[in-house]
């Protein structure tokens, strides 16, 4: 579609397959596609830790890490959702900031220290947002999940460190941990369930405060 | 996507070198909006150079009491650091206005800079779009045109750049520090960095094939009320219709600038000696030479009103 020279053919080409066979009239574009230069494949290697546990992939050098930790290493905890860092189901923790692991390569990460929500906790030990979560009924369908478990522990640290908010009122004191913080501070990750009120109390729950 | 080699960069020099020397070379950092433009084959890079290895992450005091930020300083790092929070609260204010947490923890100052425009025909592959292929004709005049330019525009394009951080630093005055791939360095005013659309919208900016940047400058601060006021349709992550970036002393002079309007953030210099006799006064000159469509003409009042607010809010916080 974007690519019209794959449907550029010179006369020359355009008489030979005007006069042979259905066969050869897919011929002309698979040509065209050597001439613009299709560009074959490239493996790029990369090591860093998952969930502790250190891991050495060769993969194609366009595989994100979302891929790279689905589809080569099985944690399919993390989901992809919209593939464009719209909706936060594929949040990590990257070197202990959460990030969207769909918009980004897994060749760009040589050496970092990667959590996803397996390595939070485990079906008999929770980790205490996880619990939280399903004491709070913080899901419906659970697929986005994961990724609001990964990014409300990170949200606890940023708050911790002192990072400011859209919300925060006064930029030179500590930023208060309140329902309208933990709100604007989990708007990258979308519920369409709607579980939003119950997300917040799991985890005012986990940071101590009252709500 | 399209397949691409991929090398990381061990100093500034050998990545604008190796820009320059490779066909279709990109650098690549906090990569949240390359990679999504990838995923759309909107951006085609035949090879990626990874910067993230250069040191290049540090906020530094410079001698003239101003601030030296690193091209690959985070904004989540950049809005934290306490000196920017004092002294240049609108640059705090801007960056966590914009996307969220997790891609504020992976998106770079240079990178932010660089981002492209959000125009959905520049996103959508079907249509006609001079910014996404030169002379193909802009989808945006004539088609849905709410969230687009009403000042700077052109025949050829009317998108919008969609920075919060670039409006703030142009109400601050900040310079761009680049490298280019013969080794020299330059620096370039906040104001220049960005251009109007004008016959070449493909170009957003001045920087040259393979030029770095290395760092943005802050001038010593200048003290006032630093206010930025994002209108935008939810309360969270999403672009600007409008926004302003302004910094008003206590006797009500100051200065101006808004997002979401123009190619670039829009700021004029002169209609800054108004800002005593109020928002009126102020857009006279501020907006002169509109141009709007029937979608986004509400935007002109709408900056009208929204800077009487943000003047109200300084003048009760004097």
């Amino acid at each position: 579609m974007q690519d019209s020279s794959d449907i550029k053919i010179t006369r020359r080409e355009f008489l030979i397959t005007g006069a042979s066979s259905a066969a050869a009239i897919a011929w002309p574009s698979s040509t065209s596609a050597q001439q613009s230069g299709a560009r074959p494949p490239v493996i790029s290697r990369v090591s860093f830790e998952v969930n502790g546990k250190a891991q050495e992939l060769q993969l194609d050098a366009r595989t994100t890490l979302l891929d790279a930790l689905r589809e080569h290493l099985h944690f399919t905890g993390s989901k992809k959702g919209c593939d464009q860092g719209q909706c936060g189901a594929c949040t990590v923790i990257i070197n202990g900031r959460r990030m969207v692991s769909c918009l980004t390569l897994a060749v760009m990460h040589q050496g970092d220290k990667i959590t996803t929500i397996e390595g939070l906790g485990t079906p008999d030990k929770l980790h205490p947002m996880q619990a939280a979560f399903v004491k709070h009924d913080g899901y419906q369908c659970g697929y986005c999940t994961p990724g609001q478990i990964c990014s409300a522990v990170a949200v606890l640290d940023e708050i911790k460190a002192g990072i400011p908010s859209h919300v925060t009122a006064d930029l030179n004191a500590q930023a208060q941990l309140t329902p309208a913080e933990l709100r604007e501070r989990m708007s990258g990750n979308i519920c369409r369930c709607g579980a939003y009120s119950n997300i917040v109390d799991a985890i005012t729950e986990v940071s101590g405060s009252k709500t | 996507m399209k397949s691409f080699t991929y090398e990381r960069a061990r100093s500034p020099a050998e990545a604008a070198a190796a820009a320059a020397r490779t066909q279709g070379a990109k650098f690549i950092a906090g990569g949240t909006n390359l990679l999504d433009l990838m995923k759309l084959e909107i951006e085609t890079p035949a090879h990626l150079i990874d910067v993230n290895g250069l040191a290049l992450d540090k906020i530094e005091a410079t001698p003239d009491g101003g601030l030296r930020i690193g091209a690959l300083v985070r904004n989540t790092d950049l809005a934290a650091d306490t000196r920017v929070r004092r002294d240049y609260g609108v640059l705090t204010r801007a960056l966590v206005a914009g996307a969220t947490g997790q891609l504020r923890n992976m998106a770079t100052t240079a990178g932010n800079l660089l981002q492209r425009t959000r125009c959905p025909y520049f996103y959508d592959t079907n249509q006609p779009c001079n910014k996404r292929v030169p002379g193909s004709g802009c989808s945006a005049i004539g088609g849905f045109s709410r969230q687009h330019a009403v000042l700077g525009v052109s025949d050829a394009c009317i998108a919008t750049h969609p920075s919060d951080m670039a409006v703030a630093l142009r109400a601050l005055d900040a310079s761009v520090e680049t490298l280019r791939p013969n080794g020299s360095a330059r620096k370039i005013a906040i104001a220049d960095f960005h251009q109007l659309p004008g016959d070449k919208p493909q170009v957003d900016t001045v920087l040259m094939p393979g030029e770095l940047i290395t760092a943005v400058t802050l001038p010593k601060p200048v003290g006032g009320t630093h206010i930025y006021r994002k209108v935008r349709d939810r309360a969270s992550f999403a672009f600007a219709l409008v926004s302003v970036a302004a910094i008003v002393q206590r006797d009500g002079t100051g200065r101006v600038a808004l997002g979401g309007v123009a190619h670039k953030p829009w700021r004029v210099e002169a209609s800054e000696a108004q800002m005593p006799r109020g928002a009126k006064a102020v857009t006279s000159k501020l907006l002169a030479g509109a141009r709007t469509t029937k979608e986004n003409a509400y935007k002109l009042p709408l900056v009208e009103r929204t800077l009487a607010s943000v003047l109200a809010e300084a003048k009760g916080q004097a």
